[in-house]
């Protein structure tokens, strides 16, 4: 099949008001007659799900938590960006979409991304209309902060919990469509599969978490808001539970799966302290708006560090190596998240990193505490302020801006963050690749729709902080609930779709099949022991630098993982109940398989993009020396992998990416 | 370290429950308590028995999903954190532990350490929100200045994770906590002045309608609360109802 994007014709700043004011619409009487399933209930499953309520549909949503609330989007810490210009620092909607084509590396979709930009001031209106508590300034008005990649101040946030604040908006707006009965909740359910009637998707195999029942649910149109699938990893910032089910299965059942190698690694993360660990725990970009990043300039220090013998406060400042401001004066700290930690672990690399492992960097806030302490004692009048004073007025500063994120890491670290720099180390946080869509959020499966992290569209390989969450909840918002009426024109004759159809039947026997198997398989291994491993290969091999050699050899470990944990597998207990090791052996037989078309697809991308890095593929000599080298003239495209059964033999189709509102440049933050 | 485990095991809502011991050993000061109960589970796998079910999710503080009662206090004995915050290092070798579900009437329990928290989302349905459609036209954000003092105590409201530790620590089972959080978030913004009275009262209502205890102003569920969520917020509910009574 061919690849068709469906962006509309004209010029990009045109694009979304003309298809706006052309599209089919469906009349209020018809919508009470359309179904509509969400599955997932992030920013963008929820806003959606309010969203599509509010205008008259019949929603049924999923989510595999106990609550809506509780989906990971909660835990999303600096912000919001929007194109408001509220610090008339010469922001502009144009700004924000040609930052987001820069920052992705350019291999996103210029009309998503500028629709994205379009409507990104209407989210902030709409939340603080919903009751956000958005941090403002003394006059009343919203504040701003500066976040990664960018030159101005448009990231909008509620102390370091912003996504929480946004969910919890959105969670609300539910609430009150499922107060009316627009929305059905179905909390404590997994989708398993999706089902198709004569090539549409219309509706769902789910199970329920706490009784173990396999329900069918038949809708007009399926919308997948289950977000990425950074857990292939094993170990990142995801929510434990965090999976890939719904996409992978959709794209078993045709949906095309894109870039599934674009994944970021954030830069600021705590490191890791042993094998038991279970997740790691990210430190908000928003540090880096204060913290400056080094390690020690000479190796004896690194080393005296990493035994424990030298402490970071005893460094004089000539011995330590701001990395970051050294190699990009211009952006400093605030380099694009792909770029700050490919430097962490070129330092690390190289033996200067500062724990016991040799896997961390400083963020250090001395600098920040001296700079708002002389800053506090001006405003408050105090001549001559001693030492001490200035770091007690300082240190106050910093505790309002991030108080919960230092909280969180001493809890953690069990160190005082506000008297020794903090260790910090890249980790896997988020996935740009994902189910490919068109225009309309469609996927190659007619009435499947795919929206937020889960989809591929807005990022392209890299993604820049605080642009998640515009993400999510413009998709859910302010597109899909256009592009899926267009869609659901054509269905207001349809009726309600039956569930006892063959098609519910033979996709219930496929999901019954697989449980059955789990549980009756007597393994010797616990399903974690798989992921683990699988993780392990991911990040060794399809990690934050990749080579052709060690992305072949990927292919054949996850391979040869994937045989034996069918084989060797071992879940407890019974389908007929709640039962976490099932549960959790579903979701790592998928990731089974899409690390290994991950691998696939890295070793395709023969360049270095974003969050991409091919050692083979680096500028060799010039002012840009060392950096990432993007190949334009044989890689401007997304690579859409079409299911054939086994990942190896998955089928590539190309969206050849046009750029007519910006010039390709190689990306330069020096 | 090396530790017992008394843990509270029922197969579903039905069953009765009942305490099992268990032993971990080499416990790491600086795991995480549910890295504990994994190393725990996995013994438990491999050696073919059920492992204990539990809450939890995004494993940083936030999605209010992990919900143990740890030796006699919701979230274990450490302050200002969730359970999966809790680390190992507040132990000492050779402890016994007792590890419970967060109890109360309004939360039956569904297997071992998983409650059904319903009863929450019940509550906030029958008000928690402001009645505004999207539609994209809302007014500009900033055409409505709210003072930073007022926008700073919404947001101290609001960052109630809905967990549940109040109600597990109250001795009346009291929601109060969680209700005034959600009341007074809205109470304080102009944005919420429109359906105040009567958001406060269907929310107060669905609340008693539950089986929720009242409040006998002990304060154990400001202590308790992972969130630090104030007493005040109880305070400025019953001013709200009250005014909505009388007017």
């Amino acid at each position: 099949m061919a690849l068709d994007s469906k962006v509309p014709k004209g010029p990009i700043k045109d694009k979304w008001t003309d298809y706006k004011n052309h599209i089919d619409l469906v009349n209020p009487a018809n919508k009470r007659h359309i179904d509509i399933i969400v599955v997932g209930t992030g920013l963008a499953g929820g806003s959606a799900a309010a969203t599509l309520a509010e205008l008259g549909y019949n929603v049924k949503a999923f989510a595999y938590q106990d609550s809506p609330r509780r989906a990971h989007s909660i835990a999303a810490q600096g912000g919001i960006n929007a194109a408001k210009n509220y610090q008339g620092d010469g922001d502009s909607t144009y700004r924000l979409f040609y930052d987001t084509v820069k920052g992705g590396d350019y291999r996103s979709r210029e009309a998503n991304v500028h629709r994205l930009a379009e409507v990104s001031g209407n989210i902030i209106d709409q939340c603080v209309a919903q009751g956000v508590p958005f941090a403002r300034d003394y006059g009343g008005l919203l504040d701003n902060r500066s976040f990664g990649g960018v030159l101005v101040s448009r990231t909008f946030y509620a102390k370091g919990q912003t996504g929480q604040q946004l969910l919890l908006g959105a969670y609300s707006a539910m609430n009150r469509q499922i107060a009316r009965g627009k929305i059905e909740m179905f909390n404590r359910h997994e989708m398993l599969d999706v089902v198709k009637v004569d090539g549409k998707a219309r509706g769902i195999i789910a199970r329920n978490l706490i009784t173990g029942e396999i329900e069918r649910h038949s809708a007009h149109a399926v919308v997948i808001a289950t977000g990425g699938y950074g857990n292939v990893y094993f170990l990142s910032t995801n929510a434990m539970g965090s999976n890939a089910t719904a996409a992978w299965k959709i794209h078993k059942k045709g949906a095309y799966f894109a870039n599934p190698c674009y994944t970021q690694i954030h830069p600021t993360c705590i490191p890791r302290s042993g094998d038991y660990q279970s997740k790691l725990t990210l430190m908000s970009e928003s540090l880096r708006n204060d913290g400056r990043i080094w390690v020690p300039a000479k190796i004896e220090d690194a080393q005296a560090i990493q035994q424990g013998k030298l402490k970071p406060t005893d460094l004089a400042e000539e011995d330590r190596d701001y990395y970051l401001e050294r190699r990009y004066p211009a952006f400093g700290n605030l380099v694009p998240r792909d770029v700050a930690s490919r430097a962490a672990k070129e330092r690390c690399d190289a033996g200067y990193g500062v724990n016991a492992t040799g896997e961390a960097v400083y963020l250090d806030f001395a600098a920040a505490i001296q700079r708002y302490g002389k800053e506090q004692a001006k405003i408050q009048n105090i001549d001559n302020p001693s030492e001490g004073k200035i770091y007690e007025l300082g240190q106050a500063i910093v505790e309002a801006k991030y108080g919960n994120l230092f909280q969180m890491y001493e809890k953690i670290v069990d160190e005082n963050p506000y008297k020794t720099p903090m260790m910090i180390y890249p980790a896997t946080h988020y996935t740009m690749g994902g189910v490919w869509v068109d225009y309309n959020l469609m996927t190659t499966v007619e009435g499947l729709y795919c929206i937020g992290e889960a989809n591929f569209s807005d990022h392209g390989a890299n993604r820049l902080g605080a642009s998640a969450l515009m993400q999510g909840l413009a998709d859910g918002y302010f597109v899909l609930p256009y592009t899926i009426g267009d869609y659901l024109s054509d269905d207001i004759r349809t009726g309600k779709i039956p569930t006892d159809t063959k098609e519910f039947d033979e996709a219930e026997k496929e999901v019954k099949g697989r449980i059955d198997f789990f549980i009756n398989n007597n393994g010797t291994k616990s399903v974690d022991h798989f992921h683990k491993r699988l993780g392990k290969v991911m990040w060794d091999k399809v990690g934050m630098a990749r080579n052709e050699k060690g992305l072949k050899e990927a292919m054949a470990e996850i391979k040869a993982i994937r045989e034996e944990f069918w084989k060797e597998v071992k879940v407890p207990g019974s389908a007929d109940e709640m039962n976490t090791e099932l549960e959790k052996a579903g979701r790592v037989a998928d990731f089974l398989e899409l690390g290994e078309l991950f691998a696939k697809d890295a070793l395709v991308r023969e360049e270095s993009c974003g969050g991409h890095f091919r050692e083979e593929s680096v500028e060799l000599d010039g002012p840009q020396k060392g950096e990432a080298k993007r190949n334009d003239k044989d890689f401007a495209f997304v690579s859409a992998w079409e299911y054939k059964g086994e990942p190896a033999d998955a089928v590539l189709h190309k969206e050849e990416l046009e750029f007519n509102d910006i010039e390709l440049k190689q990306r330069s933050y020096k | 370290m090396n530790l017992t485990l008394k843990i509270w095991r029922q197969k579903d809502s039905n069953a009765k429950g009942q305490m099992v011991d268990y032993k971990v050993t080499d416990i790491s000061e600086h795991m995480s308590f549910l890295e504990m109960m994994d190393v725990l589970n996995e013994q438990l796998v491999n050696a073919g028995e059920e492992p204990v079910a539990f809450d939890h999710d995004c494993r940083e503080g936030i999605c209010g999903m992990c919900s143990m009662y740890i030796n006699g206090e919701a979230h274990g004995p450490d302050r200002g954190i969730t359970t999966c915050q809790l680390h190992m290092r507040m132990f000492n070798d050779g402890d016994t532990i007792t590890i419970e579900p967060f109890r109360a009437a309004a939360f039956p329990v569904i297997k071992d350490l998983v409650v059904d928290r319903m009863a929450f989302e019940r509550i906030q349905q029958a008000g928690g929100y402001i009645s505004v459609n999207t539609s994209g036209n809302t007014q500009d954000a900033n055409s409505l200045p709210i003072s930073k003092h007022a926008a700073d105590e919404a947001m101290d409201a609001a960052t109630c994770i809905g967990c549940g530790a109040c109600v597990a620590t109250c001795k009346n089972s009291s929601a109060m906590l969680f209700v005034g959080a959600k009341v007074s978030q809205y109470a304080l913004l102009p944005q919420g002045q429109v359906e105040a009275a009567d958001r406060v009262k269907n929310m107060v209502a669905q609340m008693d309608l539950e089986g929720f205890g009242n409040c006998t102003n002990t304060g154990a569920c400001e202590v308790e609360c992972p969130k630090g969520i104030s007493l005040e917020n109880i305070a400025r509910m019953n001013r709200e109802l009250m005014k909505a009574n009388i007017s």
